[in-house]
């Protein structure tokens, strides 16, 4: 299963998470078979004048992921992961391998729909 | 001739201009005028001139609506959005109307034809002539709640302006887009600011803007007598003229409140607003 992080930096499963979900600097995806990362750049969405969320959404969306582990979900966000059969889980940890950890056990909550409004 | 009201700074007293203003230029000229209130997020000045008859009509913008059985998925549309209002996932488009700007390029990028332009309502234009001075007819736009598309419905409300009528322009503060599209065919922009600091800050911004749009202006100063004389300091480095200084008065702000104008009611307000419509009707040979 490969899960997608909003990430600060590159480092691997010691990546910090960032709180936000469309301009985050970069994604990580992590493969639960085979413990591997790998790091996608968000830099042609930080200076998005709007909609940074929906393409970070598309963007994580063409990356073959299962499942999303992030801070926050604004709507349009949440909506097109809905469409792409990806599933948010929220989780307010700080380091990745602390929310993979978490993901492993059961322990994350699976969202049933945006946690904040647009513009968060 | 197209006269714009415009500040930097919200709350300086555009509208209390405008509607004076207005009122003053028809007693002088005996000449119909047209005011457009293009602050279409917070339309106010048919609240101190009232509108007995009004006439409605909604206003669009060009959207867009996707033929699925058509579309392939590949996404094209969503590279060709600027403004991030599509996202293809699934080999699916997903649209969002409220981040689209009209653009069409959707429509010019997709390979199957699938995407057709459409309308979509963003606003309403409300005219009527006035009650207090029937020879001035107002239009205004109100942006339905939650849109952010405020130049096409300034287009619209612009569009209300016809050729016999001497037309002052509300502008919405700032200096952003909606203001820039309120004000950039005019033939005259009127400032509008107070002495005190932020009222300067946002003036020198609303200079910088004016002067790029090449638009010939002047300042009013309102509630002249509080702050300091910065404003004064600023125009005479920058060379610019003070059109007239409308005095700092407890009752101009009463009146306001109960949704009236000062004009012919406060006698130094008026001889300012006065001196102001004088000066333009003689200039302008209005």
């Amino acid at each position: 299963m490969r899960i997608a992080f909003c990430v600060q930096n590159d480092k691997g499963v010691d990546s910090t998470i960032d709180s936000r979900f469309g301009r985050s600097p970069g994604f990580l995806v992590y493969d639960t078979d085979d413990e591997s990362t790998t790091y996608f750049t968000n830099a042609q969405n930080l200076s998005a004048p709007q909609g940074a969320g929906i393409q970070s959404a598309q963007t994580i969306a063409a990356q073959n992921v299962q499942a999303v582990v992030a801070h926050n979900c604004g709507p349009k966000a949440y909506q097109v992961l809905l469409q792409a059969g990806i599933e948010v889980y929220m989780s307010q940890d700080t380091i990745v391998k602390e929310a993979v950890q978490k993901f492993k056990n059961g322990e994350l909550e699976k969202a049933a729909s945006s946690n904040v409004p647009g513009h968060w | 001739m197209r006269i714009a009201i415009a500040s930097g700074k919200g709350g300086t007293g555009k509208t209390t201009v405008t509607v004076s203003l207005s009122l003053a230029i028809q007693e002088l000229t005996k000449k119909p005028v047209t005011i457009l209130d293009c602050d279409v997020e917070e339309p106010n000045a048919h609240i101190f001139l009232s509108l007995p008859k009004k006439q409605l009509e909604t206003a669009t913008i060009q959207s867009c609506s996707f033929d699925t059985e058509t579309c392939t998925g590949c996404g094209r549309c969503s590279d060709a959005c600027r403004f991030n209002a599509i996202a293809v996932v699934k080999k699916k488009p997903i649209f969002f109307s409220d981040m689209c700007h009209g653009c069409g390029g959707c429509i010019l990028a997709c390979p199957e034809n699938a995407i057709t332009g459409t309308q979509r309502e963003i606003g309403t234009v409300i005219s009527g002539d006035v009650q207090e001075n029937p020879s001035i007819d107002l239009h205004y736009g109100l942006l339905n709640v939650g849109e952010i598309m405020a130049p096409p419905l300034i287009e619209s409300v612009l569009a209300k302006e016809h050729t016999d009528s001497i037309t002052i322009i509300d502008s919405p503060p700032g200096t952003s887009c909606p203001m820039v599209q309120a004000v950039r065919t005019s033939d005259y922009v009127i400032l509008v600011t107070e002495p005190t600091a932020f009222g300067l800050n946002d003036l020198k911004i609303a200079v910088e803007t004016v002067r790029l749009l090449q638009i010939p202006f002047s300042v009013i100063i309102n509630r002249e007598g509080i702050g300091d004389d910065r404003v004064h300091r600023f125009c005479q480095q920058e060379n610019i003229e003070i059109l007239t200084e409308i005095p700092q008065s407890r009752n101009v702000a009463i009146l306001y409140s109960k949704g009236q104008t000062a004009w012919k009611k406060e006698q130094d307000f008026t001889k300012a607003v006065q001196k102001a419509g004088t000066l333009l009707v003689e200039r302008f040979h209005l």
